[in-house]
């Protein structure tokens, strides 16, 4: 009904006679050249964002081309990274982006789905704001400033109470857990990305909490669940599409975070077991390796796994986009 | 029997709603402690000559980072001079387009482009600009920041743009205004402090970014103003400076580190303190 509306600009009524009205405005109100240049314009506006974002998939495309012809399906599936000799594998950084990545989500999402509920739920108002702005104030702390903090306090913190316990007590049962304990691992790079995309899943989280309906919530007290029921069983189930969305936005800044990860997972390009052991990510490699690549080969080689970054966090980003949109348009209906 | 079963659910009841409160403890402390470790360890190494010396030659202790303060400044600065007008003009766009196919996929790839990765924007300006000039340059590190900004203004923009009223936009055009006038003289004007906000946001984003800034200003140890040298910055010297292996560089860094966040923060609040949205309440 509103649409319909609104695509009438002029304001007459849909079931008018369009004709006739027309020949009532004067005709320079009509054909504006000064408005269809405008149009026109605005139109040349619209085409900057997907023309610039065509031209750089064309500038990495092109300087990829010549690893992609040269190594074919090879690139993704070896595992031996060694440029003085030629051989150029991508399996140890795409193992360890994935791996951060989602290690970083399992710690991350239920942070921030219990901060969601406790803002939302639980905490009186004179808690909720401080706490909603500290985590704000997480978004926009650099990532630079995390990889120091990184490197100087968590990795010492994680070595000395998590990863020595932990390697010592069951490092022969569980693989994960195996190994000297480095400091600089793939746990501390998920630990501190997890800390960095909180406070996006968590404010996602928080939006679609809170627009579920009051009617909901005040039915399922009425017939006596505890506060924890109705949030388990009325408020989450309603809010879970977005809950996934955000999960999903949080994944696309994990998978391409590169300063802090880059100081603290220790860059070496291994497929390890153990989380304690020290790995590589893609971003990492081409922020530590790409301004002294020498050679054709190796340089092309850094672009492309440049392109399957961006190949793999477009495709994710795309899919939390979509994800979003449907949950808030069913909002916008409801 | 229902005795029992209550209990357990009131049992139940706490310990979850409990562990929310946990939960939301544990992502204040990591904030906290961030702070703490950047004043303690930062406070002690900030001095007059941080801000108004060059960076002492390595080996050497002392000396300051006046040099990449100006460097982030510029770099803000000529990237938002790039890419603050286009931004605006693609979120009016956006906001007029309003749900039209053409509209929805532009605003999608803004969306899209809000989640590249900062690296990835770095890699290609390196492609387009730096190759192009045959080195790295200041010129470059703007336009890398500058495709960072674009996306994230253009939609803060077109959202303050959709917030003003339909009434006012046709109040101008009852009066006869054309549209570009209405736009122009009406619309924006309307819509001013919400888009200066996001602005800001954005510059204080933009500016604590390296990873765009690894191959395109690269960094350099004197002064410089040209735009087609390599230059400075706050965010790059920071990460030089924190996986060196000298104590006086790792002070510094916490210093620099302390003056980047304090630079954001106070941009960030007095974004908020433009912002009010007068048509709210309606």
């Amino acid at each position: 009904m509103a649409s319909r509306a609104e695509t009438t600009p002029g304001g007459a009524p849909p079931a008018a006679p369009k004709k006739s009205l027309r020949a009532l405005v004067p005709s320079r109100a009509r054909g504006n050249l000064a408005d269809q240049v405008y149009g026109t314009l605005l139109q040349g506006c619209g085409l900057i964002l997907p023309l610039l974002f065509g031209f750089m998939i064309l500038q990495i495309g092109r300087e990829a081309w010549f690893a992609v012809s040269t190594f074919g399906g090879g690139f993704v599936t070896s595992s031996s990274w060694n440029p003085v000799s030629g051989e150029f594998g991508a399996l140890p950084f795409i193992y360890g982006t994935i791996v951060s990545s989602f290690l970083a989500l399992a710690i991350a999402v239920p942070l921030s789905v219990g901060l969601a509920i406790f803002l939302t739920e639980l905490a009186p108002l004179w808690l909720a704001r401080p706490i909603a702005f500290a985590t704000e104030l997480l978004a926009a702390i650099p990532s630079v400033v995390y990889g120091l903090w990184g490197i100087f306090v968590l990795v010492p913190f994680l070595r000395s109470t998590i990863q020595e316990p932990l390697s010592e007590a069951l490092g022969g049962v569980i693989p994960f857990f195996a190994g000297p304990a480095y400091g600089f691992s793939i746990l501390s790079g998920a630990v501190i990305i997890s800390i960095m995309i909180v406070p996006f899943i968590s404010a996602v989280a928080r939006e679609v909490l809170e627009a579920v309906p009051r009617d909901q919530r005040e039915a399922a007290l009425a017939l006596g669940a505890t506060r924890w029921e109705m949030t388990w069983h009325v408020a989450l189930p309603y809010a879970l599409p977005g809950i996934i969305g955000g999960s999903i936005l949080g994944l696309g800044r994990a998978l391409g975070e590169t300063m802090a990860v880059t100081m603290v997972i220790g860059n070496r390009p291994d497929i390890p077991v153990s989380l304690f052991a020290p790995g590589y990510t893609m971003a990492s490699v081409l922020a530590n390796e790409f301004a002294e690549a020498t050679g054709d080969l190796y340089l092309s080689a850094l672009m492309e796994i440049a392109l399957i970054l961006f190949g793999i966090t477009l495709v994710v980003n795309v899919l939390a986009q979509l994800l979003v949109w449907r949950v808030s348009k069913r909002g916008g209906q409801a | 029997m229902t005795d029992a079963i209550n209990r357990r659910r009131k049992i139940q009841n706490t310990v979850w709603l409990t562990l929310t409160g946990v939960a939301s403890l544990l992502v204040v402390v990591p904030l906290i402690l961030i702070f703490y470790h950047l004043i303690s360890s930062g406070a002690g190494a900030l001095n007059v000559a941080f801000f108004t010396r060059l960076p002492a030659p390595v080996g050497e202790t002392g000396g300051g980072m006046a040099n990449a303060l100006l460097g982030t400044a510029q770099l803000v600065f000529y990237a938002g001079l790039f890419g603050i007008p286009i931004a605006v003009a693609v979120g009016v766009f956006m906001a007029e387009a309003g749900r039209t196919r053409f509209g929805s996929f532009v605003r999608l790839v803004a969306d899209v482009m809000n989640g590249i990765p900062s690296i990835v924007v770095g890699i290609f300006v390196w492609a387009w600009v730096v190759v192009a000039m045959g080195g790295f340059s200041l010129l470059a590190g703007a336009i890398a920041l500058a495709v960072m900004l674009i996306p994230m203004v253009a939609r803060t923009t077109e959202e303050m743009v959709r917030l003003v009223p339909k009434e006012l936009r046709e109040g101008g055009q009852a009066l006869g205004f054309t549209r570009w006038r209405t736009t122009l003289g009406i619309v924006l004007p309307a819509a001013k402090s919400g888009i200066l906000t996001g602005v800001l946001v954005a510059l204080a984003r933009i500016a604590g970014e390296t990873a765009p800034l690894l191959f395109t200003a690269f960094g350099n140890p004197f002064w410089e103003w040209r735009l087609n040298e390599p230059v400075a910055s706050l965010p790059l010297l920071i990460y030089q400076y924190a996986i060196s292996p000298y104590d006086d560089w790792h002070r510094q860094a916490w210093a620099a580190s302390l003056v980047l966040i304090g630079l954001v923060l106070v941009v960030n609040v007095l974004a908020r303190s433009i912002f009010k949205n007068p048509y709210r309440s309606r």
